[in-house]
């Protein structure tokens, strides 16, 4: 079989895989039994290794991608798992129903999103992509195929929900969406040059805005201050999804654009543009919630060596001195983070057992490769983040020991009983050791 | 484009189907007719497509592919009830050339699937056309542009076809009827998704798909798809022989 290389969002490892499609959801069973040990694929968002196996099999879930039943009348939607959550909406919204969960792009499968189990701006009204999972058919490598639910083998159906692909191959999803009256939002925009109001900011937004977020300032010199955005539905609107405009950065440039020069001018500019743009305004739900979709390949732009992602999830309580000793590592490191995103999550009952939000604050930043560097920094704010207790978020992972994911996730244990032996990928023989 | 009548030969490939999405989705017809050798590999497409447009009424047919007579019932069949407005002719059947060097059935199949078939559907079809007009779309390939010693048993099945379309544009110039020939370069199929192409890119299905639809939507005569491939089988046809017989293509 011919190898291909294969890389994730990150760009950090461009690896050779033998690629095998999933093709169709009848033959899943032998073709996972015939070509084990490996690890499924979707459209390849998550920023590090969870869906790599380099030098290894890769089974390429992207073909798996139908429609098999939607009612209209309910919003419960059935379908292949390669179906990206942007296909969803292009069938659903015009009928008046959308996903209550989508991250800060549309362009992911549905299988990814619940080996994820993605969070959205929503998080305090809607929580993660898994809550509104009804059931899954998953197929393990050993030729069986199960059909799970929270009241059907709901071990391993919450094993599944945010279990990186470990427990067996997603083939069928059953979705529960949520009714939509207008595709608009009514969204804010308030600058903030202090941690303590984007806090006051955020706790005050809860009860009247469904959509709340802040891009913080991560460059060396004002750190602290930010851009919240807050948005819910408009009073009035149509159904209609917008015409794409898409873009594409073209080619890989020879070093990162986003590097110590640039980082201050981006980010001063950016917080200029948007303090100017500091008020209430009416935008399409797509605009507002995924930015960076209509800049194809925008990962391209942080040159050849890729980019690492950190984002993680700290105690409220404390949080604004926890999230200034993390801006302040960043000073001590001469680094700083571009697309910087600082958000409050809720007190929610986990969907799945490894999932990622717990109530509290999450930051989530952008640092170019550059090597050691790079890993030294982010090994300080381990420190910061381990010693409140807090955790990291697996899907944009690219190097977090295994020792301090067990501490950030205390169901480890009672995951690894439901893990299929024959799935394996970079990021489980990480973590877990094989 | 508002098809109310749609009918696609060779269902089961991926280009027809997510032509059929877009079809499906952007002007939900009233009808579609999928003509497939196996209609049992079309369960999971006609469900998918239902739910895209629910309000339209598909409707599988399984036939010999190589029978003319069938192949002229069949058309008469499904054009008397309505005649379609848009039809799209997708089978085919690419083995290893090889394969049609070492057994001349092989070879003969070959021939016939990707030439002798799509041939006959398209006049079949034709002749009930004519008087309303439409859009017939014969799928070839960027294989037919020119033999060359990887793939020349397909690829003269796919230059008789753009010949066969040539002509029948000729005799259809100034009619309502319009009949396009796509020539796809390399596309990403579950088949193909492991394999380079000499470091040329396999296409994404779905923007395959868009460029028929749209193609087709216009009357364009010759789709290349993606459009890159015009100007690559440009050159390539224009290789002097001394130059394109040391090329390992």
């Amino acid at each position: 079989m011919a190898m291909i290389k294969v890389a994730s969002w990150g760009r950090l490892v461009n690896a050779e895989h033998d690629l095998v499609a999933l093709s169709g959801r009848d033959n899943t069973p032998a073709l996972l039994a015939r070509t084990r040990p490996a690890i499924a694929i979707g459209n390849g968002r998550s920023y590090g290794d969870q869906c790599l196996n380099p030098n290894g099999t890769l089974w390429d879930a992207r073909f798996l991608d139908r429609f098999v039943s939607f009612d209209a009348a309910t919003g419960r939607l059935v379908c292949e798992p390669g179906v990206l959550l942007r296909d969803i909406h292009h069938l659903v919204v015009k009928q008046g129903w959308q996903l209550p969960v989508t991250p800060g792009t549309q362009l992911i499968t549905v299988g990814g999103a619940i080996a994820n189990d993605v969070h959205g701006k929503n998080h305090h009204v809607e929580g993660t992509f898994g809550e509104h999972v009804l059931a899954i058919t998953l197929v393990r490598t050993d030729g069986q195929v199960l059909a799970l639910s929270r009241t059907w083998e709901p071990g391993l159906f919450t094993a599944t929900i945010g279990g990186m692909g470990l427990t067996g191959v997603i083939t069928l999803v059953e979705l529960q969406l949520k009714p939509l009256t207008t595709a608009y939002l009514e969204t804010e925009q308030v600058p903030f040059t202090d941690l303590e109001t984007f806090f006051s900011m955020a706790d005050a937004s809860e009860a009247d805005w469904e959509h709340t977020v802040a891009w913080i300032d991560c460059s060396t010199r004002y750190r602290g201050r930010g851009i919240f955005q807050r948005a819910r539905a408009a009073a009035d609107g149509d159904l209609a999804m917008p015409a794409s405009q898409q873009r594409r950065v073209p080619l890989v440039p020879p070093l990162s654009c986003i590097n110590r020069m640039t980082l201050g001018p981006l980010c001063s500019g950016y917080y200029a543009l948007q303090a100017k743009k500091q008020g209430t305004r009416r935008q399409h739900f797509a605009d507002f919630l995924y930015p960076l979709d209509n800049i194809l390949d925008w990962n391209r732009l942080y040159g050849p060596k890729g980019f690492y992602q950190y984002q993680c999830v700290v105690p409220r309580e404390g949080g604004e001195s926890t999230v200034q000793d993390m801006l302040q590592t960043l000073a001590r490191h001469q680094a700083g983070s571009f697309l910087s995103v600082l958000k409050t999550f809720a007190e929610r009952e986990a969907a799945g057992m490894l999932s990622f939000p717990a109530a509290g604050v999450t930051l989530a930043m952008d640092f170019p490769n550059r090597g050691k560097r790079t890993l030294a920094l982010l090994d300080a704010l381990d420190t910061i983040v381990g010693r409140v207790g807090g955790r990291l978020y697996a899907a944009k992972d690219a190097r977090m020991s295994a020792d301090f994911f067990r501490a950030g996730y205390l169901q480890v244990d009672a995951f690894l009983e439901y893990r299929d032996p024959g799935i394996s990928s970079a990021m489980s023989r990480r973590l877990f050791g094989h | 484009m508002s098809a109310r009548k749609l009918v696609i030969i060779g269902a089961t490939s991926l280009i027809a189907e997510h032509c059929a999405r877009l079809w499906m989705q952007e002007s939900t017809p009233d009808q579609l007719v999928l003509i497939a050798r196996d209609p049992d590999k079309l369960a999971a497409m006609v469900a998918d497509l239902a739910v895209r447009s629910p309000g339209t009424e598909i409707a599988t047919r399984s036939m010999d592919f190589l029978d003319a007579k069938a192949i002229a019932d069949c058309a008469e069949d499904i054009c008397r009830e309505q005649v379609p407005d848009t039809v799209l002719i997708a089978h085919g059947y690419m083995p290893d050339q090889q394969a049609s060097q070492d057994d001349t059935t092989v070879a003969r199949t070959v021939l016939e699937v990707n030439a002798v078939s799509p041939v006959l559907f398209a006049e079949a079809f034709a002749r009930h056309m004519i008087p309303a007009g439409g859009s017939i779309g014969v799928i070839g390939s960027v294989a037919g542009d020119r033999g060359r010693q990887s793939n020349y048993v397909y690829g003269a099945a796919k230059g008789l076809v753009a010949r066969y379309v040539e002509g029948m544009q000729h005799r259809l110039a100034g009619t309502a009827l319009k009949v396009s020939i796509i020539k796809p370069g390399p596309t990403k199929t579950p088949m193909t998704v492991a394999l380079h192409d000499k470091g040329l890119k396999l296409a994404p299905v779905k923007s395959v798909a868009r460029d028929i639809v749209t193609g087709m939507a216009r009357g364009r005569h010759m789709i290349y798809t993606p459009g890159k491939w015009f100007l690559i089988m440009l050159i390539i046809r224009h290789l002097p022989r001394f130059v394109f017989n040391r090329m390992k293509i």
